[in-house]
């Protein structure tokens, strides 16, 4: 009974098992892929490996999208990860809800990633 | 019921690999607000070269999987059918300053896959649309993806040692480009110039900003 399973690197059963089967559609539409996440804990026995990845990801702040690329998981398996890691007070997400489609773009962000642009 | 990915930790499978993962490579601790930008363009048109050159960490892969897993269900008592489409996009990143780092996307070549990433453009402050007049054609959808999606661009024509030159206003004329488009020459594979396609699009956002508040 120990034996691994033969799981593909990308099986849907792999990712079933990680989430526990949730898709998690609606609760995660508030963590975007340059939402930047930071650990507030330290990995605890119990946790999944990824769960315990993601804190140890996340010491310095870190996008959805780098812990997908580190993990080498789809967004929508890393998402359901951090909506538990967030509900449990395990992880901070910090950014602020995605700009709105039509609005403009806030012109001090503007400003600061021409300056940034600048001198590169 | 035990699988790999499952185990609890002190399994202690990613002891030792995970202590220092990101290494040189952290963001400060008052890193808190993610932008992005998009660079879209035709398959080997150069994004992922855009991106690397400007990018300050090595390009990652960010991915997202679709499983179609009750696809003939309804009509196939018993037969269950998986699809599997994995979509992938290389990324780059560019911090701002102290609190804000920009993200570099460049889209999947396949724009018939971009229904993955909804996310994509929305919150995107704008795209580079990189070109190659070889094969102009190949960008119809991707404009109009855009233009659909709202998202504001600028067009940037990679040059290639074997493409003809045309004038930008050739190109403007080809891929019927509106006027307040800006369109530039770029070579992606240059840090400097790559930088200036993207300042190039930052001063076309400004300008709309501008554009916005006038009465």
């Amino acid at each position: 009974m120990s034996d691994a399973p033969d799981w593909h690197e990308d099986s849907p059963e792999r990712f079933f098992m990680i989430t526990g089967g949730r898709a998690g559609h609606v609760e995660h539409a508030a963590l975007g892929l340059v939402t930047l996440i930071l650990s507030k804990a330290a990995p605890k026995p119990g946790m999944s490996l990824e769960q315990a990845s993601v804190l140890r990801l996340c010491r310095s702040p870190l996008s959805v999208a780098e812990i997908t690329a580190h993990l080498k998981l789809p967004f929508s398996v890393v998402t359901v990860l951090l909506m538990d890691l967030l509900s449990e007070g395990n992880v901070e997400a910090r950014s602020p809800a995605p700009i709105p489609k039509s609005a403009m773009p806030d012109r001090d962000i503007l400003r600061r990633v021409i300056g940034a642009l600048q001198s590169l | 019921m035990h699988s790999k990915v499952s185990d609890p930790v002190g399994g202690g499978q990613l002891a030792g690999t995970a202590d220092d993962p990101i290494g040189e490579d952290a963001l400060p601790d008052t890193a808190r607000l993610g932008v992005k930008l998009v660079v879209a363009g035709a398959f080997g048109v150069g994004k992922t070269t855009m991106v690397r050159s400007v990018s300050e960490i090595r390009p990652l892969v960010t991915e997202e999987t679709m499983t179609q897993a009750s696809l003939g269900v309804d009509s196939t008592a018993g037969v269950e059918t998986k699809t599997t489409t994995t979509v992938a996009m290389d990324f780059g990143r560019i911090t701002v300053d102290e609190e804000m780092i920009l993200y570099l996307f460049g889209t999947p070549g396949q724009e018939r896959f971009w229904f993955l990433w909804n996310g994509l453009f929305e919150g995107a402050l704008g795209a580079v649309v990189l070109v190659d007049t070889r094969r102009l054609e190949e960008s119809f959808g991707i404009l109009e993806k855009l233009e659909e999606s709202g998202t504001p661009f600028i067009v940037a024509i990679n040059t290639f040692p074997d493409s003809v030159s045309y004038s930008t206003d050739e190109v403007r004329q080809a891929l019927d480009l509106p006027p307040g488009v800006p369109i530039v020459e770029c070579d992606a594979r240059r840090r400097d110039s790559s930088r200036d396609a993207l300042l190039t699009l930052m001063h076309h956002l400004q300008k709309l900003a501008d554009a916005s508040e006038l009465p």
